[in-house]
Formats: C-alpha cells, sequence, structure tokens
C-alpha cells in the first residue's frame, strides 16, 4: 500500500463529528404501532379529525403492505413493533413563544452544530424551522414572510392553522398508499415544514430547516409539504445531522412539493446522518419518498440533493411533469463510505407536451461502500417534443467498494428525445501525487479532485450552502483511497 | 543545493539507477541527457518523491537536508519543483483553484502571509506574460482538454508561480512544436538566477540550443556514464547514445563533480 493510500485510509477512520446527545426530558410514547397509538400521536398534536382518519386509512393500507426487496441494500430485518413512534422535547409541549423560551439544552445543540436561529440569520437571508426530535420548537422570521402571504411553519401548526390548504394537497403527490415507506409515514408522522407561497410572490429568503434525530430508539417521520401557487418562487434547504447512535434508526420521512402554473419550487439537501461505525455498525436507515408534481404549465421543480450520512439510503426525489412545457431538474452526489450502501436516483415521468427533464448524477464510493444510481425516465403518450438529459458518473476511491447504475427508460411518444451519459472512473494516484508535488497534503489533494468531480452539482447549491456541503465531503471522505 | 550520493533505486520491480553522484549547486542548471530507459525520469521521479519509485541505497541532500526523509508535500513546500512529462488533468477543479491553494501551502510553511484572491490574481497577471499564458486557460479545469504544448507551459507558468529553489524538468521538450519549444525554454531562463538550480531532463539536444546548461551528464545503464560542459551534448548529437555506451566506463570528463 503507498503512503498516500495509508493517508487517506487514516483520515477515513476520523470519528463522526457531530456525535453527541443530548439529555432532555422527552415526552415519549411506549413502542410499537396500532390503531391506539396512530390515535395517541393524533390526539398529542391536537389534530382534526380529518387528520386521525386519514392516518389510520394509512395505516390500515400499511399493514397489508411488504417491505419493499428491490433495492440493492441489505440490512437485517426491521421490528416496526420494537419503534417508539412519537418523541418530542417537553419543552416544546407549552410552545415556546420566542427564542429565550427555547431549552437552552437545546440551544446548546444547535449551536454545537452551527445552526444560527440569531439575529445574523436575518443579515444571511434565512429563515430556519429547526426540528429537534419530532416537533417544531423554533420558528423564526414567520411573520416577515406572513406579511407577504407566505406561510412557513411547522407542519403541526399548518394541520392547525390551515386545514384547507392540508387538506387539499396532503397527499396529493405522494398518496397514502404510494409505497411500504411512505404509508407507515402517512399513519405515524410526527412533524415537518409546511411551506405555502402565494400567486405571483417571490419568497425572498431560503427556507431552511435543520433536522436532527436525538432521542435513542425513536423513528423519525418528517412530513413536508410544499405548494407554490401561481407564479410563485421558494427555496428550500434542508439539512440534517445526528448523535452518535449504536443502534439503527428508522427514518421515513415524506416529501411533497405542488408547483402550479409558472411556479419554480428549488429543493436542496445536505443529509449527514450517522453513517454507522467503521465496521458498519449502527447508523441511520433512511427511506424516504420524495416528489414533485409539476401541475401547471411552466412549472419548474429542482431537485438537489448532497447525500454523505445514513447507513441505508433509499432515495428517489422525482418530478411528475404534468404541466406543458414544465421542467423537472435532479442534481445529485452520493457518498457510500465504510460500509454505507445508497440506492439513490429519480424519477422523470413526462406527461405534458414540451416537458424537459435534466438528470446529473454524482456517485462516490469508497471503503466497502456500495453506491447505486436507479433512475426511471418515463415519456407517456401524451409528451409530445419531451426532452431528458442523463449523466451519471460514478468514482470509485478504493478496490473494495461498488458504483452499480441502473437507469430505466420507458418511451411511449416517438417525438421524444432521450441522451444518456455515464463514466466511472477510479480516483488517480497520479492526480494525488500531482497536487502533492505541488504543496497540497493528500487530505487537501483528495477534497480538491472530489469535489471537482461534484462541481456540476455544488453549483446548483445556494451559495452558503455548496460550502457547508464541500466541508462534509471532505469529513466524509477522510482516509478514503485505495 | 542538491547533493546525490551512491544513489540506487528500483521501480516496476527493476533496479534502475545503479549508483547515481551528483552535486549541483545554486544558480546553476544541470542537463541530464540519455536514451530511453537510462533511468533519467525515475531520477525525477526519486526527487519528487513518488512513490512508485523505491530507494534501495544512497542518499539525496536538499539544501543539507535529507530529501528523501520528506513526503512529497514537503519537498515541494522546501522549493522542489518537477515539471511533469505527463500533466495530468484533474476534471472540476480549476487552474487557478489548484495554483492558489499551492502557492498559499508553501507560502505557509515558509511562515509567509497566505496571498488573498487579489494579490494572488496580481500574482498571475504578471507571471502569465512569461509563458504568454492565456487567460482563458487559467480558468479551466487543470490541462483538461489542453493541447500538448499548453500542458508543458502550464508546468513552467506554475514553477513561476511557486518560484520554487530547484527546479526539476522531466522532458518538458516532448510533444512540443518549435514554437512551443520556443516559449516554454524563454519561460525557464527567465526562471534562471543565482538563487535557483535547475536539473533539464531530456533526450535531444535541441532544449539545450535553447535552455543552456552549465553542465551535461549523460546517464546511461543507471549510471552517469559522462559528464562535462554545454558541448556535451553537441557532441552526443552527433555521434548518438551508442558512443557513450562504447565508452570505457569512467572515461572523458568525470562523473560527477564535487
Amino acid at each position: 500500500m503507498s503512503e498516500s493510500n495509508r493517508a487517506l485510509r487514516d483520515l477515513a477512520a476520523q470519528d463522526y463529528k457531530y456525535g453527541f446527545v443530548t439529555d432532555v426530558d422527552s415526552d415519549t410514547i411506549p413502542k410499537g404501532l396500532s390503531d391506539d397509538v396512530v390515535g395517541l400521536i393524533s390526539r398529542k398534536k391536537g389534530e382534526p379529525e380529518f387528520m386521525l382518519e386519514w392516518r389510520l386509512k394509512a395505516y390500515h393500507h400499511w399493514l397489508t403492505m411488504r417491505e419493499p426487496t428491490w433495492a440493492n441494500v441489505t440490512y437485517p430485518k426491521i421490528d416496526y413493533n420494537d419503534i417508539i413512534y412519537y418523541s418530542a422535547p417537553k419543552s416544546a409541549a407549552d410552545g415556546p413563544k420566542s427564542l429565550d423560551e427555547v431549552d437552552p439544552e437545546l440551544r446548546r445543540t444547535y449551536e454545537k452544530l452551527g445552526i444560527p436561529l440569531e439575529e445574523q440569520k436575518v443579515l444571511a437571508g434565512v429563515a430556519v424551522d429547526a426540528v429537534f426530535d419530532s416537533v417544531s420548537v423554533a420558528t423564526t422570521f414567520k411573520g416577515k414572510l406572513k406579511e407577504m402571504g407566505i406561510i412557513f411553519c411547522s407542519f403541526s401548526e399548518a394541520v392547525r392553522e390551515h386545514p384547507d390548504l392540508v387538506k387539499k394537497y396532503l397527499g396529493s403527490v405522494v398518496p397514502h398508499t404510494d409505497n411500504f415507506f411512505a404509508s407507515l409515514n402517512s399513519a405515524v408522522f410526527s412533524d415537518g415544514s409546511f411551506v405555502y407561497v402565494p400567486k405571483g410572490e417571490s419568497c425572498p429568503m431560503e427556507l431552511s430547516t435543520y433536522f436532527r434525530i436525538n432521542a435513542a430508539d425513536t423513528g423519525q417521520f418528517e412530513r413536508t409539504l410544499i405548494i407554490a401557487d401561481a407564479g410563485a418562487y421558494v427555496s428550500y434547504l434542508e439539512g440534517c445531522t445526528a448523535p452518535k447512535r449504536d443502534k439503527n434508526q428508522l427514518h421515513a420521512a415524506v416529501v411533497e412539493l405542488v408547483a402550479l402554473e409558472d411556479a419554480t419550487i428549488k429543493y436542496s439537501t445536505v443529509q449527514n446522518w450517522y453513517p454507522g461505525d467503521k465496521q458498519g455498525k449502527g447508523g441511520i436507515y433512511n427511506f424516504v419518498t420524495k416528489r414533485g408534481a409539476c401541475r401547471g404549465a411552466r412549472s419548474k421543480i429542482s431537485w438537489t440533493q448532497v447525500e454523505t450520512g445514513s447507513a441505508i439510503t433509499w432515495k428517489y426525489p422525482s418530478c411528475i411533469l404534468q404541466g406543458d412545457d414544465s421542467v423537472g431538474e435532479f442534481y445529485s452526489v452520493a457518498l457510500a463510505n465504510n460500509y454505507q450502501q445508497a440506492d439513490t436516483g429519480t424519477k422523470m415521468i413526462h406527461i405534458g407536451r414540451n416537458t424537459k427533464s435534466t438528470i446529473v448524477s454524482k456517485g462516490i464510493s469508497a471503503g466497502h461502500g456500495q453506491n447505486t444510481y436507479r433512475g426511471l425516465v418515463k415519456i407517456l403518450k401524451g409528451a409530445a417534443n419531451a426532452r431528458n438529459y442523463s449523466q451519471c458518473d460514478s468514482l470509485l476511491m478504493s478496490d473494495t467498494c461498488g458504483a452499480h447504475t441502473f437507469p430505466y427508460v420507458e418511451v411511449k411518444n416517438s417525438t421524444a428525445r432521450l441522451e444518456h451519459e455515464a463514466s466511472t472512473s477510479k480516483i488517480g494516484e497520479d492526480q494525488i501525487f500531482y497536487c502533492r508535488q505541488r504543496g497540497l497534503s493528500t487530505e487537501d489533494a483528495v477534497n480538491m479532485i472530489v469535489n471537482g468531480f461534484c462541481k456540476e452539482v455544488f453549483r446548483e447549491l445556494p451559495m452558503e450552502f455548496a460550502v457547508e456541503a464541500q466541508k462534509l465531503l471532505g469529513v466524509s471522505l477522510e482516509g478514503s483511497v485505495g | 543545493m542538491l547533493t546525490i550520493r551512491n544513489l540506487h533505486a528500483r521501480a516496476g520491480g527493476k533496479e534502475i539507477l545503479k549508483g547515481i553522484d551528483l552535486e549541483v549547486r545554486a544558480g546553476e542548471v544541470h542537463a541530464i541527457m540519455g536514451p530511453n530507459g537510462s533511468g533519467k525520469s525515475t531520477l525525477a521521479h526519486v526527487l519528487a518523491g513518488r512513490e512508485t519509485v523505491e530507494v534501495t541505497a544512497g542518499e539525496v541532500l536538499f539544501e543539507g537536508k535529507d530529501l528523501l526523509a520528506m513526503a512529497p508535500e514537503i519537498r515541494a513546500r522546501e522549493g522542489v519543483f518537477l515539471a511533469f512529462q505527463y500533466p495530468v488533468e484533474i476534471p472540476g477543479v480549476s487552474n487557478m483553484y489548484l495554483l492558489k491553494a499551492a502557492v498559499n501551502a508553501v507560502r505557509k510553511h515558509r511562515g509567509q502571509p497566505e496571498y488573498d484572491a487579489m494579490e494572488f490574481l496580481a500574482l498571475v497577471k504578471e507571471r502569465m506574460k512569461l509563458v504568454e499564458m492565456d487567460q482563458a486557460l487559467l480558468n479551466r479545469a487543470v490541462n483538461e482538454g489542453f493541447s500538448g504544448g499548453e500542458k508543458k507551459r502550464n508546468e513552467i507558468f506554475q514553477m513561476a508561480i511557486l518560484q520554487p529553489r530547484l527546479c526539476v524538468l522531466d522532458e518538458t521538450d516532448s510533444g512540443l512544436d518549435i514554437d512551443a519549444l520556443r516559449i516554454v525554454a524563454g519561460g525557464v531562463n527567465g526562471l534562471r538566477g543565482p538563487e535557483r538550480a535547475m536539473l533539464v531532463i531530456t533526450h535531444y539536444q535541441r532544449l539545450l540550443s535553447y535552455i543552456v546548461p552549465d553542465r551535461v551528464h549523460v546517464l546511461a545503464q543507471g549510471r552517469i556514464a559522462m559528464s562535462g560542459g554545454k558541448d556535451l551534448a553537441l557532441r552526443l548529437e552527433e555521434k548518438g547514445y551508442a558512443w557513450i555506451e562504447n565508452q570505457p566506463r569512467g572515461a572523458g570528463a568525470p562523473a560527477a563533480r564535487a
């Protein structure tokens, strides 16, 4: 093994930097799932009747479903009755009116994570809806957004304050019957974010939510719904870190986006949940359903994701291109290091005429990581002149990792034009040596080369986030060439 | 500045260098010539710290320090620069970005303040002229889609930015047409100075018409078979490498100069 390999491996051996546990009293219900538990969750959140009905419908449907096995991932069987389905920090029960009322322990956690809830955020132009465990405890700058008619709040609040909007759009993109994990989420979802941008309004700041899993053995079931009304624009950022845990934690989120006529939604994710240790022990199971509907003509939905964490990632942010001339985009960097497994990609469903989609996927495999791109481009009969461009690049950083690509294409209209490019390369000793000869450390060289590989995706991220993503990738990759 | 004593090295399971002795002083330009497979590039790789080459015996001192004990990046920061024979492409990493990181790594090592964007840009603007570097190449990914000549020019440009003490040019003339050769050689000459030494590795005399060396060494079968002044290159050109190989060992000028 060459010296640079060794140095890289040492780097990889670095510990997860965000592994700490905050001591907060959690308001937790017993393990397992039943009609009663679903009812209890709904009651605890003070939900109206329609929500409870919806949850129960989803739960009953879920009972008839089986966990999917088609993904290119392996993990021990999950006992769904050994999971706590609801946990909320106690201090949230009374509902803090301002930051001063937030549990100081919580605030210290946020500070450790570098989540800025303070005034400086105004200058940075970011409103933060921080989710600690399952309940949103602090939402800032709502007032400012309110003036414009923009709703940015926790999902629970939306259910109480804006039931008509929730009723109209909840499950309209990802129905409660959609898939095993989405149905489970529909039954027990705890909280999440809700955004509504009214007609013609352009949201003046990036909306940002930080998720963080905290209480032990608590599955997290976030539910996010974003609606951009005709001509509206919104950019939403999602980022996460989790404290270190021994036991695998299940996470099954659902994100639904709805873009009406001429509306644009940009959704960016940096995901850094605990990936497990170097032997592959522990780590988050991340089974997420993210889907956006371009309902109106000329609407646009753009997904950008940087996936560095989780033991298992099962995630396919997708676009349903219903409106004529609508546009769907998917930019992804997925990293699988140590024993991480990532099966991720997108679905672009072209329904309307002149619909366009772009897929840029960058998969990085290191250690014993297994990285799979799985994508579907589907052109329906009525989708005249549909266009798709797909690019899937894989970077291998060791001899023990794997990169897999499963691009599916279904075309029912002969006027469609599809392009697909794919490449697989191994990070070169030559490249690393070249950089070292110019004075860079091996670590800096690898970071530079990997960031170069990911550039097309990073430039889609909002500036602040792009910097964070680059750092995160560096941390996650430490010690990985071989 | 550079002292090589009894250097033996293996690469690809074969002994390539079989006892090199060489002394290069500040301000001097030494040419290393020799036929293919004589060990020229291996010598360059040993100096830069390439891990594919294994040093089996001997020592290399750079300004009195044990060069072989240093990691490649430390050598670079100490002032050893290798202009690669085959510069690699690094997609997505801009030339400017790499260079700024490199120059600041070197400055940090020397206890100098790092350049900010403006200072760096000013430096780039000034040094670009030296090798008639096209501005567009600076913002492109490192060597990606560069022509052979552009890659070599880029190497010399990097050298001009980093201001190393010892420059090792590994067959910088290979693949260059006559115009590019003139530009590259002009750049190298512009960097000659009393504080800087250069080791110019080449197969052909042609480059040495532009970069006139103080000393010429001929490498054959892993040893310095002959050393001399700049005329030695001309004699080689005329008689071919077979002439050297037919000489008894130690003939001609002394193999090395203390």
